[in-house]
Order: structure tokens, then C-alpha cells, then sequence
């Protein structure tokens, strides 16, 4: 095919989409309301479909003007279709295009209907943006435009103190994410003078020896960026409040793609990455930790909706340990995966809040494999997918970034460790979860489950299906695939050795389920006598480390105190506006000196005038220069 | 012939005479001559340098100078009236308005 | 076409001052002053289209100029003209008119006739400043834009309106003396008032270093004062507080930056390139600063006033960085502003004539009664913090990336860490007037949306942000040529490495 893709398309069907409901959605019947949301990104998803089969050389550029051209900085607006875009624009619009039917019902009898859907068309032309971007300023067009539509959506019942509480802090921690990512665009700047990825490439592979230094500094900047967006350490408080939003939000934005821009953007500066091993190691080690860290508040949380936000936490540690060993591809498979059944986890949770009426304390749920027969089966498929089960999806892209992180070396092998304990805890949370709410006897009788609509249904049981078979196509054929884009490295691996860490994953899973099925179905009573006899770990994790206390305390707390008694009250009143009364006071001073002078009586005017004449009058006729050359007094008159 | 320094003796004995009276009298109206003492102490120092020179020049000064005091004293007597009118005193040290 | 060309400007400075008489001369009945206003006003700004219409752009110098003798002794011309730097302001500044009397229309309810004839002379004031290239006659303007101003304080101030017009007039005519004396000066040493010989004559070194430097000092605390720029904010607080809304819109930054750029960037490069260390520093400051103290106000409008500090003093920090990118940055910026305060204004002035309260604590869940009032704001608000694809993050990135790479890396991260505060205390304020639960306020007062003519205020101006981060390039490519100006100047050269992505744009030769 000669003629171009129409990349431009994909983000702008959803814009249109955006642009309508925002500004008639709701003066539009419901129907075409549903209509326009859903279409726009189905027909995004077409247009993916169409580039997906048209046999273009990769990576296709796509240039549509100048943006910027001011001086030195020149950003045009040019979109870049390559394996890696491609992976990441199907996964988006894919998913995203089943959370919208998904939404139609879920949202069904909300007010500001119409809202919801242009917020969510919105996310999707940002995401869009951010994924096809070629350079890194139209990346963070994207980037912080995700950032609005989770702002908009965590705060969209904004009547609620919470919701409007956490779409502000979720904006505001990621700002401080991307002030990161400004400080990497500007150091590229003064050292690349473009923000092209492309040139930025280019000049990288002429100059083979640059590694270290200034790249360093550049990757960790970006790496910053990353943290925020995708929720890791020690900036990953934001998005376990974001569960304020809908859930099909939290499916869409929170687990299945926005938090994952993060890997992605650094899948897509991989060739900063891999120039600065320090860099490297630094991503794997917040990954890592991140994992490990989120996984544990996990095992206490009792809301279901928590449980499986910490839980994308701990995900996308997995994937930060997997770029962090330059398994880029990994990485990207495991996203793949991960959008796949966290959405579906997310959309049968939010399946089971809608059959419960609201409710989503796991401690009030049970038994409702009864009464919700499909969101069982699927949240089944998922559980046993994120467990790391064979043959569902995620055992194979976990085991490829477990297996990479043993083979990268150095450090690897502890790496791989706490991802395989990882695995563990994840396998006994998500059971716990599971059997909390689908196994046993309903704890709380006043509540009749019902099963959801089919429109609800059907996005979960194509994405069972996803789960099941996303993982089918191999970590081989899969890293080849990508190889163009990300860059491949071969790893000394045997199959005895896979074989031995895809057994000790499995086992690590299977552990994890039976401690699970101890605490939760053979002695329902033995998990809260654990929590009671081990009250000090159990309170720490409960209340999340304090995390977001300590902030409060170290830096919110600070800065206000600061910025109200120190900069306000001392400086501005005190010190700024102290020194501009403190000059109006001298000139008052002096006028109410001077005034005294003035005193209305004239014949005291007269006489001043009198005398004033008369001391001109003894200046000019008095020869003053004799008079004091008499009394040894030269003056240096001119002429002299 | 009487020298000129006498004339302007003369001249500088009337002005001094006019500045003490405005000075020292509180009486508007004594203040007011005592102005017009000043300026016909002026005069006589034009006139005699007028004659002194032989230039007319001086003498069209006076005439000006004697316009000038005529409308003055015109202009003058009425606010003494008014000034009268309003508090029934022409003490000087009384007409204090303007203080602050 | 021509001969409009050739009095465009004159018509632009003229027709606000006809419809101040117009409106002085008819009788104070009902909105008729009003309506006066808003006909004077739209077809200002209908005039200012034709400069950007007619406009050449690469080509070096002033366009649509006029230079007529006025006085004899001292040689005053009638000299206007517009080139790339002044070309948009003069266009917003007609933009904001209809803004301001729309904003005004149901704000101010006695006196109308004083209101708006003293506003359409503040418009030929603001116009006059940027458009005279005779420095008595610029220095004219400038003072005749304060006068308005002040009064208006002085006669519609919310609470204190008396003792902040006093506040303003000191703080803004004070320093407009050492100007005045500082023009004279170099009138004196030169003879001239002419904006471009003073800029051949100054550079060919005629003028003691040691004066000129004090003159150009004494140009530099005037326009900061006007900014203003930390640690001269100390009027602008209490203004934006008791000014009327369309008033306070005007006032800050577009002046005194323009001035900055023109008569003292411009006039005396080695002056300001020996200022500039002094300058960036108590910019960057004023930009944390600003934004600290936006954090913690209780007031909205001394809120809004403290995040104007912090965007004025960023703005202030691109032009003193002396880089071609922060130029650019800076006078985007400052159009920038422009557009958002005005929305802004607007907005905040709807609330404070709906609920008569300006205590952001006794706000809260407007949204729920005012969606279009709040859909406006959110918009607004992520422009001034800068989102993507809205128009203040253009300037800011051209700002803070020219600083960075061309002046000073960690005084670019320092003014980096604005951003993040800029989010807090704007996304804050959102949050505490729009969102949460109804406040007893909000929940007793009946008010109505925003009326018709509110609309068609708001949605241009939010169009216009939209398409000025979308397409930029469209305003840069004409801001551009102002610099070539100092290209033929036999001392002021431009260079642009190629090397280095920013190099300092004005290179100074020795010429001792």
C-alpha cells in the first residue's frame, strides 16, 4: 500500500468523539450519546487494524507541520507507527474500546452520562498521542493529557470530599513526576538539540563509546517521569486513592494502560537506557522494590478495589525489574498480559460493586459464585492468570522477565528472588481475594446479588479469553517481533535452566494458593488470629507504612507552614510591605516637621520673606571671597 | 546739587519703614499702607535713577508701579471690607485660615 | 489599502478616546454608556485586526509607521509604529477590550458613565504605550495609563478602595519619576527622543558608561515596579483585591514587560546584559515565591494575584536569560497571560457578583449549580498551570528549556519546581470552590449560570488558548523579525550557533 496510514485518525476520532458529548452530550438523547462514545474508539481501533495489515516498512513517520518553531526549538507534530506503537495502540484501543461497552452499562443510570464518555474519548486521544508521539515534547502532550483525563475521571463525583480530594493529589504527584521528565526533555535539548527520538537515536549510534555521564543523568530524569505516571516507589501513593473514580476508570486508566506509559516511555528511550548501566540498575532496583513493597500492603487491604490497585502497583514493579534487566520485550509482553486480566480483574470487580449495590468491603462479600456464575468463571481465569498459572497468560510473560532478571547477572539473581517471592504474595492475595468474595456464605444477608448485564459481561468474557490465550504466541516469537524497535539481547540461557525457573515460578504460585485455601477456606477464623497475634506487621501493613502520613509530615506539612509564616507573614507583611510603610513613615515624618513652618500667620510668612531678601541681599553685596581670603581662606574660584 | 546717595537713603528709609510697619502692626489696614510705603519707596529709587541717567525708562516704571498699587488698593480695601464683614475684626494675628 | 496603512495606528489611538467623549457627552441613562462602550470597544478591536492582516512579517523594522514633528524645542515627533514584539499585544489589548466591558456589563451598576469613559482612555493609554516609538511621547501614555487605574480604585474599591489607590499610586508613579528624569538625561546628552536613534547613539558609546548606567537603571525599576517582579509586588495584591474586575485584568504584566523588552532590553543590551545575573536570580525567587504564597491565600483574587507574581516573574526570567528561545518564550508568555487572566478575571468576577464573597472557604460544590461556570474554569486554570496543547505551556517550556540549556541549569530546575507547585494551588483552588460537598453558601444563594453574554466572552478566549497551543506557530513566526532590528546596529549583532542549541543572543563588541 502506497498511501499513508492516516495515523492521524487515531487520535482525533476520539477527540470528535470528545468534542461532541463535551459540548451537546447533554442536550443528545442517551442512545446517540452511547453511540458517539463507542464509535469513535472502534473506529480508532479500525484504523489500528488497517495499518496493522498494511505492509509499510517499519518504523512509518508521519508528519503533519510545524508545532513549535521558536529560535533554537523546533517540535513538529510527527507520529511514529512501529512494532513497538503498534503492540501498545492495539492493547489501547483494544482494551479500551471493550471498557467503553463495558461502561455503557455500568454507567448506565449515572448522571452526567454524556460527561463520562467524552472524559473517557478524551483519555483515549491523549493516550493515542502519547504512544504514536515521535518526539518526546509530543509525548508529554500525551503524557500530562492522561494525566487530565484521570484528574477528570478519579474526581467525576466531584461532590464527593475523597473523589475531588484524590483526582488533585493524583495530578499533583504526577507532577512532580513530570518535572522529571522536563528536566530529561531539557538536558536532551542541550545535549541533542532535538527532541526527536530519531535523531536522538541516530546520534547515539554514531557515537558507540558515549555511555555514563550526562546519559545518566538524562535517563534517571526520565525515570522520574516514569515513577509518577506509573505508580513505583516512592511515587506510587496517588494511584491506590485513584479508586475514588468509576471502576471501569480504574480498569481503563489505572490498571490496563495510562500507568503503564511509564514502561512504555522507557521501552521507547531504550537507547539512553542501555547506554547508562547505572541508569539501568537504578530502574530495576525501584521495580523490584516497588514489587515486593506493594505486594505486601496487598495482603491486608479489605477493600477489593485496593487489593487489586496495590496489586497494579506490584505489576508494574514486574515490569520496571524487566526493563530495568533490558528485557525491554519482556516488559512489554508482561504490559500486554497485564492489561489484559488486571482490566478484567477490575471489570468482574466492578461487576460484583454493581451486583452488590456499591458494596466493595471483601469482609461483607461470599459466596457469590452463585449468584454471579460468569463473573466467577472469568474472575476465576484471572486470578489463576495473575497467580502465574500455566498455560494462562501471564505465566509466560512473568517467567520471561523473572528469568531475564536471573540471567541478566551481577545482581540479577536477587532480583529474581524477590520477584519470585513476589509471585508468592501475589499468588496468596489474589486467593485471598477470590476466596473472600466468590467462596463460602454471603457475610452480609441484607444484600441481594444479581447478576450484571450482558454488556458487562461480554467485555469480560472476551478479555477470559485474552487472559487465557494472550501468552500463547511466546516470549520467542514475540522479543523477535519487537527486536526492530527495542533491540534484542541474547541471553546464555539452557532449557534445563528455564525449565528449573518456570518450575520454581509455578511452585511459587502453588504456595501461595495453599496458604490461601489454609487461612481462608479450610479455617476461615485462622486469618484473623494471625492478624491479632502478629498486630505489629499487620497494623504497619493495614495502614499502608504510613506512607502517605510521612509525606504529610515531611513535605506537605513544611511547605505550607513555611510558605504562610515564614514567606507571608515575615517576609511579604513583615519585611516587603515593613519597608515600604517604614519609607511612607519617614515622608510622613518629615511633612509633619515641615509643617510646623507653615503657620497660617502671614506676618511670620512676611518676615521669612523679609529675612530670606535680606540674606540674599548680604550674598550678593558682601565681596565674600575678600572677606574670607582676610581670614586665611582661599576658595578655588574659576579664573584662578 | 543733592548728592544721589542722599535720594536713595531716602528710598531705603522709606521701604525698611514700610517692611517694620507691615511687620509689626496688627491693624489690616496699617499693614496695608505700610505696603503701599514700600512701593513708593520704590519709586522714588526709579525716578531717581531716572533723573540720575537721563532715562525715561524709570519714570514709565512708576507709572506702572502707581497702576498697579491703585488696582491693588482696589482690590485690597474690598477683601479688608469682606474680611470686616465676615469677623468684625482687621487684627491680623486673628485672620489665621490658612493654617493647616 | 495604503492610505489606512498610514493612519491605522492613529485611528486605533483615537477611536477609544471618541468614544470616552461620546459617552462623557450623552446623558447617564440605564446601560446606554454601557453599550456605547462595547460598540467603541468591538470596533478598537476590529481595527487592531488589520495590523496582523497587513503585516509583513521578515521584514526587518517598524510597520505602519508615522513620524510627524509635534513640538518644535524640545524635538518631540508624533512617532508610532509596530513591529513583531508590539504587533500582538497591540491586538490583545484590543482583544481585552470587549472583554472588560462585558465583565463590567452587570459588575458595575452606578456610575457608569465615569466607568467606562475612564476605560476606553485607558485603552488609548495601554495602545499608546505600545505602539509610540518617541519616548516623551511613550513616557506620556504610560503615565496617562495609571490615572484611570487609580481612580477607578479610589471610586469602586470592595472594601478599602481609597487607601489602595493610594497604595497603587505610590508604588507605580513613584518610580515613574527617576524614568521621567532618566529620558530627559538622555535627551539632554543626545537631543533626541526617537526610540531608534537613541539606539544607534547609545551603542556608538557617545553617553558616559557610568550615567548610562544609572539611566538604564532607573528604566528598569520603573517597568519592574509595573511587572511586577519580586521583591516590588507589594501593590499588586491589593489592587487585583479592590480593582474592578476589568480594571485589574489590564493592569499587571503586558505594560511593564513589554517595556522591559523594548526600552530597556532593546535600548541598553550592555546594561542589561550586566543586570541580567541580578535579574534571573530575583525572578526565579519571585517565581517560587509567588507560588508559595499563592498556597496559602485565603482570598481568591490575592490568590490569583500571588500566581501572577510567580508567572510574571518566569516570564521576566526569558527575557533576561538574553536567549533567542526565551525571547520568544517571554512575549508568548506575556500574550499568554493575557488570555488567561482576562478568562479568569471574568470568571472570578462571576462568582464574586453571584455569591458577593471572595473567602474561598465559603465556597465549595459550586459545580453542582454552575457546570458551565465551572467547565470554563477547569479549562482556564489548566492553561495557566500549563497542560499541553493549551497555550501557557508553549511560553513556559520555551522559557524554562532556553534557560536551562542557554543560561543557567539549576536556576532552571529551581524555576522548574514551579510547575509542580503551580498544579497544587490551582487544581486546590478548583477543588475548594467547585468541588465536594454544597457549602451552606453555595446551597442558600439561587444563582444563575453563566448568562449569554458571559458565554460569549468566555468561549472565545477558551478557543483561543486551545489554538495557541495547538498552533503557535502561527504568532511565533511574526514575533520574530523584532530582533532583526538589532541585526544591521553597528554594535548589537544577533548570533545564533548552530553548535550550541542557545547561545545568548546579543553579543556585545568591546567599543571602548
Amino acid at each position: 500500500m502506497n498511501g499513508s496510514l492516516h495515523l492521524w485518525l487515531i487520535p482525533l476520532l476520539p477527540f470528535a468523539g470528545f468534542l461532541i458529548n463535551g459540548i451537546l452530550g447533554r442536550r443528545l438523547p442517551k442512545t446517540i450519546v452511547t453511540a458517539i462514545a463507542l464509535l469513535a474508539p472502534l473506529a480508532s481501533f479500525g484504523v489500528v487494524l488497517n495499518a496493522v495489515f498494511s505492509p509499510v516498512d517499519k518504523p512509518y513517520v508521519e508528519t503533519f507541520g510545524h508545532w513549535i518553531n521558536a529560535g533554537t526549538l523546533n517540535v513538529d507534530f510527527s507520529f511514529v507507527f512501529d512494532q513497538l506503537s503498534l503492540v501498545m495502540l492495539l492493547v489501547v484501543t483494544g482494551v479500551g474500546f471493550l471498557i467503553h461497552i463495558y461502561s455503557a452499562g455500568y454507567m448506565a443510570h449515572e448522571d452526567g452520562y454524556a460527561r463520562y464518555f467524552s472524559y473517557l474519548n478524551l483519555f483515549m486521544f491523549f493516550m493515542t498521542v502519547l504512544v504514536l508521539a515521535g518526539n518526546a515534547l509530543l509525548m508529554f502532550v500525551g503524557w500530562e493529557g492522561v494525566g487530565l483525563a484521570s484528574y477528570l475521571l478519579i474526581g467525576f463525583w466531584f461532590q464527593k470530599t475523597s473523589a475531588a480530594d484524590a483526582g488533585k493529589k493524583a495530578f499533583v504527584v504526577n507532577r512532580i513526576g513530570d518535572f522529571g521528565f522536563l528536566i530529561g526533555m531539557f538536558l536532551l535539548l542541550a545535549n541533542f538539540g532535538s527532541l526527536s527520538f530519531s535523531v536522538i537515536a541516530a546520534e547515539l549510534a554514531v557515537k558507540p563509546a558515549w555511555t555514563g555521564g550526562i546519559l545518566t543523568a538524562i535517563a534517571l530524569c526520565l525515570l522520574v517521569g516514569a515513577t509518577g505516571k506509573s505508580a513505583q516507589l516512592p511515587l506510587y501513593v496517588w494511584l491506590p486513592d485513584a479508586m475514588e473514580g468509576p471502576t471501569p476508570v480504574s480498569a481503563l486508566i489505572h490498571a490496563a494502560t495510562m500507568v503503564t506509559a511509564g514502561v512504555y516511555m522507557i521501552a521507547r528511550t531504550h537507547f539512553l537506557f542501555d547506554r547508562s548501566p547505572f541508569a539501568l540498575t537504578t530502574v530495576a532496583i525501584v521495580g523490584a522494590a516497588t514489587a515486593l513493597f506493594a505486594a505486601t500492603i496487598a495482603l491486608v487491604q479489605t477493600d477489593i478495589k485496593r487489593v487489586l490497585a496495590y496489586s497494579t502497583v506490584s505489576q508494574l514493579g514486574y515490569m520496571f525489574l524487566g526493563c530495568g534487566v533490558a528485557a525491554y520485550s519482556a516488559a512489554i509482553f508482561h504490559l500486554m498480559t497485564h492489561a489484559f486480566f488486571k482490566a478484567l480483574l477490575f471489570l468482574a470487580a466492578g461487576s460484583v460493586i454493581h451486583g452488590l449495590g456499591g458494596e466493595q468491603d471483601l469482609r461483607k462479600m461470599g459466596g457469590l459464585r452463585k449468584s454471579m456464575p460468569v463473573t466467577f468463571w472469568t474472575m476465576t481465569v484471572a486470578v489463576f492468570a495473575i497467580a502465574g498459572f500455566p498455560p494462562l497468560a501471564a505465566f509466560f510473560s512473568k517467567d520471561a522477565i523473572l528469568s531475564a532478571a536471573f540471567l541478566s547477572g551481577g545482581s540479577g539473581k536477587i532480583f529474581w528472588f524477590v520477584g519470585l517471592f513476589t509471585a508468592l504474595l501475589t499468588s496468596f492475595y489474589m486467593f485471598r481475594l477470590w476466596y473472600l468474595a466468590f467462596m463460602g456464605d454471603s457475610r452480609s444477608h441484607d444484600i441481594h446479588a444479581h447478576e450484571s448485564p450482558w454488556s458487562m459481561l461480554g467485555p469480560l468474557v472476551l478479555l477470559a479469553l485474552l487472559s487465557i490465550g494472550g501468552g500463547w504466541i511466546g516470549m520467542e516469537r514475540f522479543a523477535a517481533y519487537l527486536a526492530p524497535a527495542v533491540g534484542a539481547r541474547s541471553l546464555e540461557s539452557s532449557n534445563i535452566l528455564d525449565w528449573t525457573l518456570s518450575g520454581l515460578a509455578v511452585a511459587a504460585a502453588l504456595i501461595g494458593l495453599l496458604i490461601a485455601d489454609r487461612l481462608y477456606r479450610a479455617r476461615p477464623e485462622s486469618a484473623s488470629q494471625l492478624a491479632k497475634s502478629m498486630s505489629g506487621p499487620y497494623n504497619l501493613l493495614a495502614h499502608k507504612y504510613w506512607v502517605d502520613e510521612i509525606y504529610g509530615v515531611v513535605i506537605v506539612k513544611p511547605l505550607m507552614l513555611v510558605s504562610k509564616f515564614i514567606l507571608e507573614w515575615i517576609v511579604d507583611i513583615g519585611i516587603l510591605s515593613g519597608l515600604v510603610w517604614t519609607l511612607g513613615g519617614i515622608a510622613t515624618l518629615v511633612g509633619a516637621i515641615l509643617q510646623r513652618w507653615q503657620s497660617g500667620n502671614m506676618r511670620s510668612y512676611a518676615a521669612w520673606l523679609a529675612a530670606g531678601a535680606a540674606a540674599l541681599l548680604l550674598l550678593v553685596l558682601v565681596p565674600w571671597s575678600a572677606v574670607l581670603a582676610n581670614v586665611g581662606i582661599h576658595l578655588n574660584m574659576a579664573g584662578h | 546739587m543733592i548728592p544721589l546717595s542722599w535720594y536713595l537713603l531716602l528710598s531705603a528709609a522709606l521701604f525698611c519703614l514700610g517692611v517694620i510697619g507691615f511687620l509689626i502692626k496688627r491693624n489690616l489696614i496699617t499693614v496695608f499702607m505700610s505696603i503701599e510705603l514700600m512701593l513708593n519707596g520704590v519709586n522714588l529709587s526709579f525716578v531717581t535713577f531716572a533723573h540720575q541717567w537721563h532715562l525715561v525708562k524709570g519714570q514709565i516704571f512708576v507709572f506702572f508701579v502707581m497702576v498697579v498699587a491703585a488696582a491693588e488698593a482696589a482690590v485690597g480695601l474690598a477683601i479688608i471690607i469682606a474680611v470686616f464683614r465676615a469677623r468684625s475684626t482687621l487684627a491680623v494675628d486673628r485672620i489665621d485660615l490658612m493654617k493647616l | 489599502m495604503n492610505e489606512l496603512n498610514q493612519s491605522i495606528l492613529t485611528l486605533i489611538l483615537l477611536v477609544p478616546l471618541a468614544g470616552a467623549a461620546v459617552i462623557a457627552l450623552l446623558p447617564d441613562r440605564g446601560k446606554r454608556s454601557a453599550w456605547v462602550a462595547l460598540l467603541t470597544a468591538l470596533f478598537s478591536f476590529g481595527l487592531t485586526l488589520h495590523l496582523p492582516a497587513h503585516f509583513i512579517s521578515g521584514q526587518p523594522g517598524f510597520q505602519f509607521e508615522r513620524n510627524i514633528p509635534w513640538v518644535q524645542s524640545p524635538a518631540i515627533f508624533y512617532h508610532v509604529g509596530v513591529d513583531g514584539l508590539s504587533l500582538w499585544l497591540v491586538v490583545l489589548t484590543g482583544l481585552l477590550a470587549p472583554v472588560g466591558v462585558l465583565a463590567s456589563w452587570n459588575a458595575i451598576r452606578e456610575r457608569r458613565k465615569i466607568f467606562y469613559s475612564l476605560f476606553l482612555v485607558q485603552q488609548t493609554a495601554m495602545f499608546g504605550v505600545f505602539v509610540s516609538l518617541d519616548l516623551m511621547v511613550y513616557y506620556g501614555f504610560w503615565e496617562l495609563s495609571l490615572v484611570p487605574m487609580a481612580i477607578l480604585i479610589a471610586m469602586y474599591g470592595r472594601k478599602n478602595g481609597p487607601r489602595t489607590a493610594a497604595k497603587f499610586f505610590l508604588f507605580t508613579f513613584i518610580p515613574s519619576a527617576p524614568l521621567l528624569v532618566a529620558i530627559l538625561y538622555l535627551y539632554a546628552r543626545t537631543g533626541t527622543f526617537d526610540f531608534a536613534q537613541l539606539q544607534y547613539t547609545i551603542a556608538a558609546g557617545i553617553i558616559p558608561a557610568g550615567a548610562l548606567y544609572w539611566t538604564a537603571l532607573a528604566f528598569l525599576f520603573a517597568f519592574a515596579v509595573k511587572v511586577p517582579v519580586f521583591p516590588l509586588h507589594g501593590w499588586l495584591a491589593d489592587t487585583f483585591s479592590e480593582a474592578p474586575v476589568a480594571m485589574a485584568m489590564v493592569v499587571a504584566g503586558k505594560l511593564g514587560l513589554y517595556s522591559m523588552l523594548r526600552f530597556h532590553v532593546q535600548l541598553f543590551p550592555v546594561q542589561s546584559h550586566a543586570i541580567a545575573p541580578l535579574m534571573i536570580v530575583l525572578t526565579v525567587i519571585g517565581t517560587l515565591y509567588g507560588a508559595c504564597l499563592a498556597l496559602v491565600q485565603r482570598d481568591y483574587w490575592r490568590l490569583i494575584a500571588f500566581a501572577t507574581v510567580g508567572h510574571f516573574s518566569l516570564t521576566t526570567l526569558g527575557i533576561y536569560g538574553l536567549t533567542m528561545t526565551g525571547r520568544y518564550g517571554a512575549i508568548y508568555q506575556t500574550l499568554n497571560q493575557g488570555v488567561i487572566e482576562g478568562a479568569l478575571f471574568v470568571l472570578l468576577g462571576v462568582l464574586e457578583t453571584r455569591y458577593a464573597s471572595s473567602q474561598i472557604a465559603s465556597y465549595g460544590g459550586v459545580a453542582a449549580k454552575l457546570p458551565r461556570t465551572a467547565t470554563f474554569f477547569v479549562i482556564t486554570a489548566l492553561a495557566m498551570i500549563g497542560l499541553p496543547m493549551l497555550n501557557g505551556f508553549i511560553g513556559e517550556f520555551l522559557i524554562l528549556s532556553s534557560t536551562f540549556t542557554g543560561v543557567s541549569q539549576g536556576w532552571a530546575v529551581a524555576a522548574t519546581v514551579s510547575v509542580i507547585l503551580g498544579a497544587s494551588y490551582m487544581l486546590w483552588l478548583v477543588q475548594r470552590l467547585f468541588y465536594g460537598p454544597e457549602s451552606p453558601m453555595a446551597a442558600t444563594q439561587p444563582v444563575l449560570d453563566l448568562r449569554f453574554h458571559e458565554i460569549a466572552v468566555l468561549a472565545p478566549l477558551a478557543v483561543l488558548m486551545l489554538i495557541m497551543g495547538v498552533a503557535p506557530d502561527y504568532w511565533l513566526k511574526t514575533i520574530g523579525p523584532g530582533t532583526s532590528l538589532l541585526n544591521s546596529s553597528p554594535v548589537v549583532r544577533m548570533i545564533d550557533g548552530p553548535q550550541k542549541p542557545d547561545t545568548h543572543f546579543i553579543a556585545v563588541e568591546a567599543h571602548q
